[in-house]
């Protein structure tokens, strides 16, 4: 397989990426929406509005995307956003989905890269469509049937990454709380490897468990842990694609913290 | 428009003492682990988590409350940007401000709270012993250093007792929690409600100036309340550390360690009579004068904090915002400092976003020439040095974040403990009440009526004064009441209190409903209007009602039960279900409480 980019860090480095960037072999995507991404976006990136991804995200819908975007299947891939890293993310994770091995996340978001003070432009590159084989990964996504079958399993962990009181006022019965913001650091859209880690032993979730995340509605905030999983060499993580708002309406059991009245303690 | 270029900002300002220590974090998350697995003694395990700073919370044991201590008060961007971070990452979001200049951060995972003690050491900051039996945080006013009446600012001598006592060998197993609180007056401290008071004072001795204090012991709040007592007429500084030391070891000796409800200083000093108490401390004083091997000395930083005006764009084409003269009355004090004021940022019931603190950050920055800020007493933020010409400016900065409530300064910024939002203990959402109470103040106007601006409210949870009710012109503590077979939240009022130099606490005057308590309050206030005096405040008149002085139409807090009896009547449960549904809850009211921790 190509390796470009070593494969070892799960994370493209920004000053690595600047290199490359004059190297054609590679695809940049953006995810922001379009007119964001006219205004300017790192040199050589193409654009994927993330609305685009979501409106089908059927496999044959993302293979198509690929192949638009000029992604065969030993293209390496790296993608960024400007929300934290949650959309591309979900993004990577649908590629992921369909068999493509060689896509990271960017360290940095746009605007972060931009404060760098490294290379953007306005002007848009021309894609030579290419063929994407599907090869669908079914390891890697959960379902609200499948999350219901395996939710008592000891082995099995479900990580809500909404916001704390989200969490609080309802959640999956058994998930535990990991909010998004939980796994960046300054400056950085992840922690780093050790940071994780310590994360993970303090909390005692084994990286031998099959781990599970969801959050609000389409898995983009559970789309950056399971990343952030993933990155450190978590063999079994699962992201449930439909998350919260798909299981609150297929009407399925909820749980609540009792007796409590902590909406009161946020300012509004 | 003409804009002045603006200047680079001064260098953030970060704090000088750093007060965490690395290991601390580490050594936390591995003791939770050994609890977890069950390795240690949940009561040990108890000690050691509230001797780190971290509360349980209400009904759980999987959550805690970090209490992170802010020493004298004082607050940096850097600071506050952490705590923003902090409250996302780990917390709901949001923050809080104590009323012992304290900021929390609630709901946290327990799990997670060793990470928050890691990351406040890269800004200096630590929870340790900000709970537990020891010296909690070391209070200072928030005027200090600038305030009219002042003699000298007791700043540096609050942080170097702050730094004495913290993981001093000596604090370490007290029979229960103690408290410092220093001031710049009486006016604007609360010396007379804890264990050691400080007030400065200057005494000249043959045509020399000498620095001290005068020291109030054994005073608090709590289920049973008591007013300090002045140790001695004055107490020079060299003494400051030898008579807080004599106070702590006899405290430590013979503080009652078994009876939890009243192990505080202030049963002691009651037991043993207040000369007996008075004639031990300057007895143990002397010995360990005499008996110290090495000199021990405060390290008193007394350097001048460095005060430049940080030039923000001087858009002088822009219109005064509205509401401007109201926030500038009712927000803002003069310093003592001609051309600077001190700003007070309301919270609601001391509640604050992440955003708000990271606005608050920038408008240090830039507005404060002393590049940090304080905290208040009331659950609020100070933001002092702060030029006449750059009043207007940042006002509309305050606005834009909302952090330009008025009535910081008045009665409408009513307090309130956490209540059933977060602690075990608590039988009302007290917290929720004083928001309530506030709104409906700040609707009424109120903020700006000035025979209203002496006065305080301060609402309680259940009897144990987090909220420090009893110290209130009017204060409130939770209680349930019933009706039947109904039960509905039902607040005790007692009025009169005061905590400056006649301190007094407030006299229990009737059990009123959660959702009678804005009508009774009004009632108070009308009935003040009809009888008060020309030049009278709400205080005074509530003052002279209480002590039998009153001579109109109401003489005595008799008359005011009878005015507000008939609001207070339970109506049935059909008739207004509300009634017996707490603020911020659709349910019927019912009392649940857990194991409390006050006395851990
Ligand atoms: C018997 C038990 C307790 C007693 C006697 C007690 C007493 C007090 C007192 C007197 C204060 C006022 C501050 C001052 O000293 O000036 C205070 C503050 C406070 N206490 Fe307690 N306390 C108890 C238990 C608790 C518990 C269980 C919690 C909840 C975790 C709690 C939370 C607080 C908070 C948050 C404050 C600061 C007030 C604020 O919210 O701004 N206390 N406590
Ligand atoms: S007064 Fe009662 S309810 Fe309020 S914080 Fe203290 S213990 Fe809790």
């Amino acid at each position: 397989m190509c390796c470009m980019i070593d494969s070892d860090i799960p994370i493209i480095n920004s000053k690595l990426l600047r290199e490359k960037i004059q190297e054609n072999s590679i695809r940049i995507v953006d995810v922001r929406r379009e007119q964001e991404y006219q205004q300017g976006h790192i040199t050589n990136a193409v654009n994927l509005p993330l609305a685009k991804l979501l409106a089908d995200d059927s496999s044959e819908s993302i293979q198509k995307i690929a192949q638009d975007l000029g992604i065969s299947d030993e293209t390496p891939t790296v993608i960024y956003d400007d929300t934290f890293g949650a959309l591309s993310s979900r993004v990577v994770w649908a590629l992921q989905y369909i068999g493509h091995e060689d896509v990271k996340l960017l360290d940095v978001t746009f605007s972060q890269w931009k404060d760098l003070g490294y290379e953007i432009s306005t002007e848009v590159p021309e894609i030579e469509t290419a063929t994407h084989s599907v090869k669908i990964n079914p390891e890697i996504m959960a379902t609200a049937e499948y999350l219901e079958k395996v939710k008592e399993n000891k082995n099995v962990v479900i990580i809500d990454n909404r916001e704390r009181l989200n969490y609080l006022e309802q959640h999956i019965p058994g998930a535990i709380n990991i909010p998004y913001r939980t796994l960046a650091t300054d400056g950085k859209i992840l922690r780093t490897k050790e940071g994780m880690k310590t994360l993970l032993k303090n909390r005692g979730i084994s990286e031998d468990a099959e781990i599970i995340t969801y959050c609000g509605s389409v898995g983009t905030l559970s789309g950056l842990a399971y990343y952030a999983l993933k990155s450190i060499g978590v063999p079994n993580v699962k992201l449930y694609v439909h998350s919260f708002k798909e299981w609150k309406s297929l009407e399925k059991p909820i749980d609540k913290q009792e007796n409590a009245n902590y909406w009161d303690l946020s300012a509004e | 428009m003409a804009q002045q270029l603006r200047p680079s900002k001064p260098a953030d300002k970060q704090s000088k003492i750093d007060w965490s220590r690395r290991q601390e974090a580490e050594n936390f998350a591995e003791t939770v682990k050994l609890f977890r697995q069950g390795k240690i003694d949940p009561d040990m395990f108890r000690r050691f988590r509230l001797q780190h700073g971290a509360y349980g919370t209400r009904m759980t044991d999987d959550y805690a409350m970090v209490r992170i201590k802010v020493p004298a008060g004082q607050v940096y961007p850097n600071q506050l940007e952490k705590i923003a971070q902090l409250s996302e990452m780990y917390s709901i979001g949001s923050a809080h401000f104590s009323t012992r200049e304290n900021i929390q951060l609630h709901w946290v995972i327990l799990e997670d709270v060793s990470e928050i003690m890691q990351s406040l050491s890269d800004v200096g900051m630590t929870s340790r012993e900000a709970c537990g039996n020891t010296v909690r945080n070391v209070m200072c006013s928030p005027m200090s250093g600038v305030c009219k009446d002042e003699i000298f600012d007791t700043t540096p001598y609050a942080l170097a007792i702050a730094r004495f006592m913290l993981r001093n060998p000596i604090c370490q197993g007290l029979p229960r929690k103690f408290k410092f609180n220093f001031t710049c007056c009486e006016k604007h401290g609360m010396i007379r409600i804890v264990d050691v008071g400080l007030l400065p004072q200057i005494q000249e001795i043959d045509g020399e100036k000498r620095k001290g204090f005068k020291i109030f012991l054994g005073g608090g709040l709590g289920n049973r309340s008591f007013v300090g007592h002045q140790l001695e007429d004055f107490t020079p500084v060299e003494d400051l550390l030898y008579t807080s030391m004599a106070v702590i070891r006899i405290f430590d000796r013979m503080g009652d360690r078994k009876n939890l409800s009243r192990n505080r200083m202030r049963y002691l000093v009651n037991d043993l009579g207040w000369e007996k108490f008075q004639n031990l401390v300057l007895k143990e004083r002397a010995v360990v004068k005499a008996t110290q091997s090495v000199i021990v000395k405060l390290n008193i930083d007394d350097s001048v904090n460095e005060i430049q005006r940080p030039i923000s764009v001087n858009d002088e084409s822009a219109s005064v915002p509205d509401g401007y003269a109201r926030w500038e009355k009712t927000n803002v004090e003069k310093q003592s400092q001609s051309g600077f004021n001190s700003v007070f940022i309301g919270l609601e019931a001391g509640d604050i976003t992440a955003n708000q603190l990271r606005s608050v950050a920038e408008i240090i920055r830039d507005y404060s020439a002393e590049g940090f800020a304080r905290n208040g007493f009331s659950q609020n933020i100070v933001i002092r040095y702060v030029h006449d010409d750059d009043l207007k400016s940042m006002y509309s900065r305050l606005i834009e974040n909302g952090l330009a409530k008025t009535g910081s300064l008045t009665m409408a910024s009513a307090v309130g403990c956490s209540g059933t939002t977060s602690c075990n203990l608590a039988l009302t959402n007290s917290h929720r009440l004083a928001k309530e109470v506030q709104r409906k103040f700040l609707e009424l106007n109120y903020d700006e009526d000035d025979d209203l601006k002496d006065s305080t409210i301060k609402i309680s949870g259940c009897p144990n004064s987090c909220g420090q009710h009893q110290i209130a012109t009017i204060g409130f503590y939770g209680g349930g009441g019933r009706h039947g077979t109904d039960m509905f939240p039902n607040y005790t009022m007692s009025l009169g209190g005061k905590f400056d130099e006649d301190a007094m606490l407030g006299h229990h005057t009737a059990r009123v409903p959660v959702k009678r308590i804005i009508p009774v309050i009004l009632k108070i206030i009308e009935l003040f209007k009809e009888n008060k005096q020309s030049d009278d405040t709400l205080a005074k008149w509530i003052d002279r009602v209480v002590s039998g002085n009153e001579s109109s139409k109401i003489t005595g807090v008799d008359d005011i039960k009878k005015a507000i009896a008939p609001l207070i009547v339970p109506p049935n449960v059909e008739d207004e279900p509300d009634f017996y549904m707490d603020y911020g809850s659709d349910t019927n009211y019912h009392t649940v409480t857990g194991k409390g921790e006050c006395a851990a």
